[in-house]
């Protein structure tokens, strides 16, 4: 009978001592880098767009956020649309996943992607393939935190 | 005004620095990085740590994922204040609205007019 752990034989020892030495190594600090400055500009970038609605639509700086993220949801369209995006991803890494634009992109490329499959069952079963895990887990640890803060409030805790 | 920027440009690029060690250090996948985010930032919004951070670097701190997460919370808090515990389900997309109908509509508008590359 074959039990689940094999034991591994002296070859295959050897195999992964020599697959460890030859792997590529992931240059973490250059990732970083990268990440922290195209992030970084993403960010001055819609801090900018926020100033426009600041100074223009008569928003507030709390209250500017929520037009600043539908506008740059639609420049991530116009990017993921004519593939630039993607090549960004690849050179910035987590500098564009991170920034709402990445769950823009999330959701637009799983649109585009799947057009093909239909309108309903193609791009309105597909589109938050990618994304529908930040939603969730939002959503639920956001559930959670508010429910224990609300009752501690009326217990009179807080 | 200049300052503003400078700390969204900092505050922003840390944030994406973070992510960046989940997927390189943690070896996470971008879908398990960004749940970890958004879970972050809905804890520390409950911990009213956020907030002060808006206040401080602006755009730095409501782009990245992690603002999701606490705009989620304020806005449950906030109707909760009104209508007690209902209101956690009741105001939960209360501040968030714009982000999802935007990925929702924009999303549908990009898969009508771009065809997929490669």
């Amino acid at each position: 009978m074959a039990s689940k752990k094999k034991k591994t034989t002296p070859e295959q020892l050897k195999y992964q001592q020599l697959q460890q030495k030859h792997e590529l190594k992931r240059p973490v600090l250059k990732n970083c880098i990268k990440a922290f400055f195209v992030g970084g500009l993403i960010c001055m970038i819609c801090q900018a767009v926020s100033f426009f609605y600041i100074y223009y639509f008569n928003f507030t700086e709390q209250t500017a956020g929520n037009p600043t993220v539908a506008t740059m949801v639609f420049f991530s369209m116009l990017l993921t649309g004519f593939g630039v995006y993607d090549r960004l991803g690849q050179f910035a890494g987590a500098g564009s996943a991170v920034p709402v634009t990445g769950f823009g992109n999330a959701v637009i490329s799983a649109a585009i992607e799947h057009r093909t499959e239909g309108l309903v069952l193609g791009v309105g079963g597909n589109m938050f393939k990618l994304a529908g895990a930040v939603i969730l887990f939002g959503v639920v640890s956001a559930f959670f935190v508010a429910l224990i803060k609300t009752l501690l409030g009326v217990w009179g805790v807080l | 005004m200049l300052a503003m920027f400078f700390w969204s440009f900092v505050v922003g690029g840390i944030i994406c620095v973070i992510g960046q060690l989940l997927f390189d250090v943690a070896k996470l996948t971008p879908g398990h990085t960004l749940s970890v985010l958004v879970s972050a930032g809905a804890v520390l919004g409950g911990l009213k740590l956020y907030e002060p951070l808006v206040d401080f670097a602006g755009a730095g701190a409501t782009i990245p994922i992690t603002s999701f997460g606490n705009a989620l919370v304020q806005g449950a808090l906030k109707e909760a204040d009104l209508h007690g515990i209902v209101g956690v389900l009741t105001g939960m997309f209360e501040v968030t609205s714009s982000g999802i109908s935007a990925a929702i509509v924009f999303g549908f508008i990009g898969a009508l007019l771009f065809r997929p590359k490669g």
